[in-house]
């Protein structure tokens, strides 16, 4: 990070204005070249800035997928080393002779797939409420829904977790799923703000076709909206794929553990908790979240400029 | 719907306000899913955490009223003290270095260089893995022994900390960790920097100012509505850190890094301490709330925003 800071002033400061003789009597313009001379260090200067930090970012990944293939015991030899000497790929069928890596891969699975279903279904109907509808209060509660945002989790942590044992849910999947059928604010924000933009004759020349709202909804909005649904359900999937302290919190049996938990876990055991195979571990929990990334790119770009500008 | 009661003919001005209840009823009805959730999960775990904060609720027994003892308490909790000290400390150094260096990436990428598109990715990619992996890397890439980190420090010829077992360390690893995970903000500012007028810019540099003076004189202004939100979202998010020092350190080496939301869970989930642990979230909620309003008071100094 040093690297960082110590850069923020080299950056914007213009470059040494640059007068080649030798080269400018080539072109008519002397000016011009200057100019393109001028840029081309500025981006050199970039260059030089930012893969540094670039590799700082990627320095994790790397390490984790080439540690992921050491032997047993790595953790604990010196100097470590980037690329394996030795190449082993027994610490993939170790994590799962470990744990139950498949069951809990599908325990993820129910976890996200049900949370995915249940905000697609809720958000969309009551971002079309904000969107479209006009009643009293309408702007009243909106303004609610967006403080809710701002709330911590952690107030609402321990009641919620109360109200849950009360009715004998802990230590099942119902918690973390359930509260997605009622709308989070995050995704009815997002989904809202792109109805907004939706041109609303659409709606009008169906209602005079004789659609009501659902038919609206469903037949005209949500077709259109694919990719603001997109990025909803990416972004619950990253966001409850890794999340820890909501399992923590609900989950006790081993057996109904998600990965996130499990990864976790793994480290309790001899042999399989090795650094090594839990770096294996590491990359095939984090490995669909990167696909997803890659294959989804500007819906994430899309989402954070939505929820985050328009905020 | 007797509305009209006037005379026939007027059956038009009788439907419209029909429909306008109508669609009233049918908004109360698509708005229901988030209203009973809000009453649910929001406002009525919000009263009963009140409630419980004034109380002395062990799970087992129900809550008994104890007033304002839990509060009390803290005053004279060490760990209270320690938590808060951990994460004000925290906050107050990741977020504005990490704020600094997710508008310096922004910039970068914002020049008109090759590959831009690709660097943003990387940039981005920590954020989508957050969590279990990422402390279970870091906790290898910072062993004091055999960690890289301290292996390429050690190349430069210094000595490297032990990252996470000392006291006076521990804490600047997670900033540093928190650095990795820039790129969200990073987004968003370079979106508010696209945003910027290149006409703003052009007439700028035509009455001779230099880059960084359009820098400052531009740029900053222009963005420092998006500066100020990602600032405010990055110090709530800052305050709720938990799941790396859950699983990196667990709050040691001698609660160096406790932070505030893992001594609340332990309150709450290892010592069944409700009560307290309540309190300890009001507590977390009021620090955040001042947070947020006295820096939405003090950008009004800084924050430039157009036409207002």
């Amino acid at each position: 990070m040093a690297d960082g800071t110590a850069t923020v002033e080299r950056q914007p400061r213009p470059a040494p204005p640059v007068a080649p003789g030798s080269r400018a009597r080539a072109v008519p313009s002397r000016r011009r070249v200057g100019r393109t001379l001028r840029t081309g260090l500025v981006k050199l200067v970039v260059y030089l800035a930012v893969l540094p930090l670039a590799g700082f970012i990627m320095l994790p990944f790397i390490w984790m997928l080439s540690s992921s293939f050491k032997p047993i015991g790595s953790g604990i030899r010196f100097p470590p080393e980037f690329i394996p000497r030795v190449w082993v790929f027994t610490n993939y069928p170790l994590v799962f002779d470990t744990i139950p890596f498949f069951l809990y891969l599908r325990n993820s699975l129910i976890v996200t797939g049900g949370v995915i279903v249940g905000e697609l279904l809720s958000t969309s109907i009551v971002a079309y409420s904000f969107a479209r509808l006009r009643y009293p209060g309408k702007n009243f509660f909106f303004v609610v829904l967006l403080a809710t945002m701002m709330i911590p989790f952690p107030v609402t942590m321990v009641p919620t977790f109360v109200l849950f044992n009360l009715i004998h849910w802990v230590d099942t999947y119902l918690p973390l799923i359930v509260p997605a059928f009622f709308a989070p604010a995050f995704a009815v924000f997002l989904l809202r703000q792109f109805f907004m933009t939706i041109n609303r004759e659409l709606d009008d020349a169906a209602k005079v076709d004789g659609c009501n709202e659902f038919r609206i909804l469903f037949q005209i909005l949500l077709p259109l909206s694919k990719p603001a649904l997109t990025t909803v359900a990416i972004f619950s999937f990253t966001a409850n794929w890794n999340d820890f302290l909501g399992p923590l919190i609900y989950l006790s049996s081993a057996k109904k553990f998600t990965l996130a938990l499990g990864i976790n876990y793994l480290r309790s055991f001899r042999g399989g908790g090795d650094l090594a195979p839990q770096m294996a571990a590491a990359v095939m929990f984090s490995a669909p979240c990167i696909i997803l990334f890659f294959l989804a790119q500007r819906y994430f770009v899309q989402g954070i400029v939505t929820t985050g500008l328009k905020g | 719907m007797t509305v009209a009661a006037s005379a026939g003919g007027d059956r038009r001005r009788r439907r419209r306000l029909g429909a306008g209840r109508r669609e009233a009823l049918v908004g109360y009805l698509t708005l229901s899913p988030w209203a009973v959730g809000f009453l649910l999960f929001t406002l009525g775990p919000m009263v009963a955490s009140l409630w419980f904060s004034l109380s002395e609720y062990k799970v087992i027994q129900p809550p008994r009223w104890i007033g304002l003892a839990n509060y009390q308490r803290m005053f004279s909790d060490d760990l209270f003290y320690r938590s808060l000290k951990v994460t004000v400390t925290y906050t107050f150094t990741s977020v504005p270095l990490g704020i600094l260096a997710a508008l310096l990436v922004a910039v970068l990428l914002n020049q008109n260089i090759r590959g831009a598109r690709l660097l943003r990715t990387i940039f981005y990619l920590p954020s989508v893995i957050s969590g279990v992996a990422v402390a279970l890397v870091f906790a290898w890439i910072l062993n004091h022994r055999f960690g890289i980190l301290n292996y390429i420090i050690g190349l430069a010829g210094i000595q490297g900390p032990d990252w996470l077992g000392r006291q006076q360390w521990a804490l600047w690893a997670f900033v540093l960790m928190s650095l990795w995970g820039i790129g969200g903000n990073m987004i968003i500012l370079l979106a508010g920097l696209q945003g910027v007028p290149a006409s703003l810019h052009e007439a700028a540099e035509i009455d001779g100012a230099g880059s960084w003076r359009r820098f400052q004189s531009i740029t900053i202004p222009m963005i420092s509505p998006v500066i100020l939100f990602v600032s405010i979202m990055s110090v709530i998010g800052s305050f709720q850190t938990f799941t790396q020092a859950y699983i990196m350190t667990g709050g040691g080496p001698a609660y160096a890094t406790l932070f505030y939301l893992l001594y609340l869970y332990r309150n709450a989930f290892s010592w069944f301490e409700m009560g307290y642990a309540s309190a300890l979230a009001w507590v977390l909620f009021a620090i955040i709330l001042v947070c947020t309003l006295l820096g939405l008071r003090v950008s009004s100094s800084w924050v430039h925003y157009e036409g207002g």
